[in-house]
């Protein structure tokens, strides 16, 4: 079992591109030429990805020889799909969200992963018993809880700050403009909890057409105010440059601009909307079906997981993990405060219905879509 | 019979032109054109439900054999991994389709048979009891289908079978595509109104300064797009370079920064700037075509400077406004990074939501009806540019 | 305005476009009604820079311009009533013939039946009737410069510039419309001033020359004074031929002097007042040398060998050397009984102590 790189990887990670820049191209040359192995892994780029390669990629390639490939997206099926469909698969594994696995799992392009054959808990327990209830779904377990939350910078918000999600639709007391993911996921929610619906409604009224428009007049008054963003790295760099006033993020991002880039940033936790990422998915009709196996058996041991969160502030699905997560790596700070799912932290946090996204993830977006537009 | 021998050579020389023409231009467009309205996939996928669905019209429930069929071939495509051609085209007919016909493929293998395929299917999930389902699937099946220019052109068809305007929340395109000529015709505009002075200006400088002037059009020309609209970006931010400067300076306070990027001003700016080349271009060989003296002679004839202008020199460069134009014209209906970078929301234009539907809804269909849309507007405009002033009259360089 | 000044006057002007050098320098030159008025000089030498400052397309750096003693400076060239003929003839492609003539009538806002009448008058003027919806494009060379001409004469200025107008047609064409400038020229009575670099065409139409050289007028005056009585060695050598003998001036008697070139002694019209013992130039015409086989016939007589002899139709070309050049020319009329000289032989040549100008040797 590999330790974690022991560079600090902020600045390991800059010459790493780099090298990856330049070495990449004949390096997967020469994977295809020998057939050696090497897999596409796509992950949600930036800090994020990169803990992943720290965490665990590298000792991934390190134990069986077979290359990580790692490349970016901004979430949804719909490339897995084209490939599936095109029956061209260049992407073998494919960090999903729960939602969209589930779906992809009911269509049939990403190979089931049966949750009990994975590798056992740190004590020897039986995965099933170690995977925290709730983050296992029929097609494969869930490999952290990330949150989405608001955050502000304070060189640009002096005096009172903005402390609730209430505040953040309020434009009245912090007139500015707002960043928000391009997505219907979690801004539904956070439009329902600032317009006063208890967290455990929230759900319920999603259900009914009447909370649907209720979700959407609430956004339609910021609507103007409003900067889409897309990837989870555009968060942190508007608020930097003073872009918008506040922003929603995954709160890891804010976390590793807070501690490994100093910024004055401070994440607003009242309402966060607290989600699984995950699964690892295996796209159907990989060519390289076994390589993709071990890879996502490597990444689902609790030591991969907990090394994960000594990087970046999400913390694993497996209990034994938890054990392992104490300061981070780099500046030793205390990672437990900063984790989602901190007491202090889930005061007024909606645990996101996976399942009520996985049935209702087309429609959202359509309608999101059609919303945005007009 | 003497010209034979070299005619046919000449003609066989442009064979290859011919077949780089036909590879890169006829077949792309005539596989979008044929994406916009054919639509097999659901024809051949479920072949055995819709024959069994044929003859019925809708009223109550379909004969137990399209439940038969069906139980049979959905769990097959989802095998075969072809599930998501039928989920996507049917699902967009009714919403919620993807989710009922997924999960019936998965869960019919296991589901305990309830003594017939109506009752087992609707065990699986109520929907099935439903006849609008089945009429979705039936739509769907149609393999050529108006449904996607229906939908590019926000119109329906009514219950009643005839087409009417969709509501008007849901009208998405046609004000877009307004939106879309508006933003082209206003940036065509403005790349004139900035670019004719600059034209001018390199056109009559000394040799020296005019390559230097011309070199400072080109460079950003063959700069990367992307370069120069994240050079926009930083210049329009509000904690960027302009905003900066106007609030060091005192112009502008600090709480009011300007907001010049994403939004329309965004959308304006950086498309005005990475198509400006395209306008100074043409209009430059045109004034350097035009010889100095003539705005002498109209200037001696007794014409004030605007007389001269309007009558002498701006007649002269109007096949060079009519190829800048144009040029800009219809590179700026297809441009969509530009807008999705900078453009926020109110910025966005056609060619984004035809990006959206190519990469992320996957409705190709729709996307090919939209571009098939766009293709026949700048026909049009094309064909009532050359009505108006005459194609032949148009000079690039 | 007043009626007796002349039509134009130069006072004092000069012109430059660098700190460093005059393009114009020192220009006084006045030009009287109805006069055709040629300014002739090598390509640089100042003469359409003048002309521009007078159609207000160029302003004077010091100096004055004066139309009918009216100063015009600051006047704005349309504000100038001034007809202006260019070397490319500047005609408007995209209008026809006729809305060409028109435009200098349409911008002063005549009517249009009227304005229909004039171009009708304009084009007969240049005998172009029939042109009028012609596009330019479609004229020969010479065509279009008789419309730039109808064109600068439509609005009917009391003066009219052209800028070597012919200089981009061939020879024939020239003399023709040289003829045909003339013509209309006497026929309207109007003023021009006309610019070329062509020593014959300014000989063939000015009333006066005025021969530029560096920015400065060497000399202004009728063709054949210019060509008989050269003030200047520039002069001399640039109108017409003439063979430059460098000498000192020995004595002067009564406007003849003795200037010993070579070691000979040559009598010369005495120009310009240089005194004796001064440096100049002798200047003989070609075609007044006169040559002859036996000694003691001619004035100014000089023995000098045959070089070279060209003929030429209508004359033979001599060259001889004498004086210490090799390249003395005598033009000899192609008449009966012109002596059989050939190369090689011993000749005398002489000429008319008047036909021989001794000219200051400045700085030519």
């Amino acid at each position: 079992m590999n330790k974690p790189n022991p560079v600090p990887s902020k600045v390991a990670a800059r010459p790493n591109r780099a090298l990856r820049w330049l070495t990449g191209l004949p390096l997967a040359m020469a994977a295809g030429a020998l057939a050696a192995e090497s897999i596409t892994v796509v992950s949600w780029g930036g800090s994020y990805a990169r803990a992943c390669v720290e965490a665990y990629h590298k000792a991934f390639t390190a134990e069986t020889g077979i290359e990580v490939l790692l490349e970016d997206y901004n979430g949804g099926l719909a490339q897995v799909r084209a490939q599936v469909d095109a029956g061209a698969v260049h992407w073998d594994v494919v960090d999903l969200e729960m939602a969209d696995g589930k779906l992809a799992c009911d269509e049939g392009i990403i190979e089931p992963i049966d949750s009990a054959q994975l590798p056992p808990g740190l004590n020897g327990e039986a995965p099933m018993d170690d995977y925290m209830p709730g983050a296992v779904s029929e097609c494969g377990p869930g490999a952290l809880f990330y949150s989405t939350i608001y955050a502000y910078n304070t060189r640009y918000i002096q005096g009172s700050p903005p402390t609730t999600i209430e505040d953040f639709f309020d434009l009245e007391k912090f007139p500015g403009r707002r960043g928000m993911r391009r997505s219907p996921l979690a801004n539904l929610e956070f439009a329902l909890m600032a317009d006063g619906v208890p967290l455990d409604q929230v759900y319920a009224v999603l259900d009914t057409e009447a909370g649907l428009e209720r979700a959407f007049r609430k956004l339609d008054s910021i609507k103007d105010q409003v900067v889409w963003w897309e990837a989870g790295a555009q968060p942190p760099q508007m608020l930097a440059d003073g872009e918008v006033l506040m922003s929603t993020a995954y709160n890891g991002r804010i976390f590793n601009a807070q501690v490994l880039e100093r910024q004055p940033f401070v994440i607003v936790w009242d309402g966060q909307v607290l989600d699984i990422d995950g699964p690892l998915a295996i796209v159907s009709g990989t060519s390289r079906l076994e390589a993709a196996r071990q890879f996502v058996r490597f990444a689902n041991r609790p030591t991969s997981m907990a090394y994960v969160s000594k990087y970046i502030s999400y913390s694993p699905t497996r209990e034994s993990a938890k054990a392992l997560v104490d300061k981070h790596w780099e500046t030793g700070i205390d990672m437990a405060p900063h984790m989602p799912t901190a007491p202090e932290n889930m005061k007024r946090a909606l645990q996101s219905d996976w399942r009520w996204w996985s049935d209702h993830r087309d429609e959202m977006n359509e309608r999101f879509s059609a919303w945005l537009i007009r | 019979m003497q010209l034979r021998g070299p005619r046919a050579t000449a003609v066989a020389l442009t064979l290859p032109l011919l077949a780089f023409i036909g590879l890169s231009f006829v077949a792309p467009l005539g596989t979008l054109l044929s994406k916009s309205a054919y639509e097999p996939n659901v024809a051949n996928i479920l072949p055995r439900t819709l024959a069994a669905l044929d003859g019925w019209d809708g009223d109550g429930l379909p004969p137990e054999a399209a439940f038969a069929s069906l139980a049979e071939e959905l769990p097959k495509a989802r095998q075969e991994r072809t599930l998501v051609r039928v989920a996507g085209p049917v699902n967009r007919l009714k919403s919620g389709m993807r989710r009922v016909l997924t999960r019936t493929a998965r869960q019919v293998e296991k589901a305990e048979y309830a003594g017939s395929w109506r009752e087992t299917l609707i065990g699986i999930n109520p929907a099935w009891q439903e006849p609008d389902t089945w009429l979705a699937i039936q739509a769907a099946g149609a393999r050529f289908t108006l449904r996607h220019y229906l939908q590019a052109l926000d119109l329906e068809r009514r219950p009643d079978g005839g087409i009417g305007l969709r509501s008007e929340e849901s009208r998405i395109y046609m004000p877009l595509l307004w939106r879309t000529l508006l933003v082209s015709l206003g940036v065509t505009l403005l790349c004139l109104a900035i670019g004719y002075p600059i034209a001018h200006l390199i056109a009559t400088s000394p040799p020296k300064r005019s390559n230097l002037l011309l070199l400072m059009v080109l460079v950003p020309f063959w700069t990367s797009l992307l370069v120069r609209t994240t050079a926009w970006i930083v210049l329009l931010q509000r904690q960027g370079v302009i905003n900066s400067l106007l609030v060091a300076l005192g112009i502008t306070p600090d709480s009011e920064r300007l907001e010049m990027i994403y939004n329309m001003t965004g959308t304006f700016t950086a498309m005005t700037h990475v198509l400006l080349p395209f306008m100074v271009l043409p209009l430059y060989s045109v004034m350097r075509s035009i010889p100095p003296t003539h705005m002498a002679a109209a200037a001696s004839l007794g014409a004030n400077p605007v007389q001269g202008f309007m009558r002498v020199y701006l007649p002269q460069t109007l096949p060079g406004i009519g190829a800048g134009g144009l040029l800009v014209f219809i590179l700026a209906i297809g441009y969509y990074i530009t807008p999705a970078l900078v453009g926020g929301r109110s910025g966005q234009l056609i060619s984004n939501m035809i990006a959206y539907h190519v990469q992320t809804s996957l409705n190709w269909g729709l996307a090919a009806a939209l571009s098939s849309i766009l293709l026949v507007a700048v026909i049009g405009l094309y064909l009532i540019y050359s009505r108006l002033i005459g194609i032949d009259r148009m000079r690039l360089g | 305005m007043n009626g007796d000044a002349p039509h134009i006057e130069y006072i004092g002007v000069r012109k430059r476009y660098d700190r460093s050098n005059w393009v114009v320098s020192d220009l006084d030159l006045s030009v009287e009604r109805g006069e055709f008025l040629t300014l002739l000089g090598p390509s640089g030498s100042g003469k359409t820079t003048c002309l521009m400052m007078l159609a207000g397309f160029e302003a004077p750096s010091a100096g004055e311009i004066r139309i009918k003693g009216a100063p015009v400076d600051g006047l704005p060239p349309d504000k100038r009533g001034i007809g202006v003929v260019f070397q490319n003839y500047a005609l408007f492609p995209h209008m026809t013939v006729g809305g060409n003539l028109a435009f200098p009538l349409e911008v002063r806002g005549m009517a249009a039946t009227e304005r229909r009448e004039r171009v009708e008058r304009a084009l007969a003027l240049v005998r172009m009737e029939g042109f009028g919806d012609r596009r330019p494009g479609q004229l020969s060379g010479g065509q279009q410069q008789r419309i730039a001409i109808a064109r600068a004469l439509v609005f009917e200025p009391d003066l009219v510039l052209m800028d070597e107008p012919l200089g981009a047609l061939d020879r024939r064409l020239r003399e023709e419309l040289q003829y045909e400038i003339r013509r209309i020229q006497r026929q309207l009575g109007v003023t021009v001033v006309y610019v070329t670099h062509d020593q014959q065409e300014a000989m063939a139409m000015s009333d006066r020359v005025a021969v530029f050289r560096a920015g400065r007028i060497e000399q202004v005056a009728a063709p054949e004074v210019l060509y008989e009585e050269p003030q200047r060695a520039f002069v001399a050598s640039f109108i017409g031929e003439n063979n430059l003998l460098p000498g000192r001036i020995l004595s002067i008697n009564k406007g003849v002097c003795a200037v010993e070139v070579d070691g000979r002694q040559i009598e010369a019209a005495h120009i310009g007042g240089l005194p004796v013992g001064a440096e100049a130039l002798v200047a003989i015409r070609p075609e007044r040398v006169r040559i002859t086989r036996e000694a003691g016939q001619l004035a100014n007589e000089h023995e000098a060998q045959v070089e070279d002899i060209s003929f030429l139709g209508d004359h033979l070309r001599v060259r001889l050397s004498l004086c210490g050049t090799s390249n003395f020319i005598a033009k000899i009329p192609n008449i009966i009984g012109h002596g059989g000289i050939l190369p090689g032989d011993t000749v005398q040549v002489g000429w008319a102590a008047l036909d021989c100008r001794a000219l200051d040797v400045e700085s030519n």
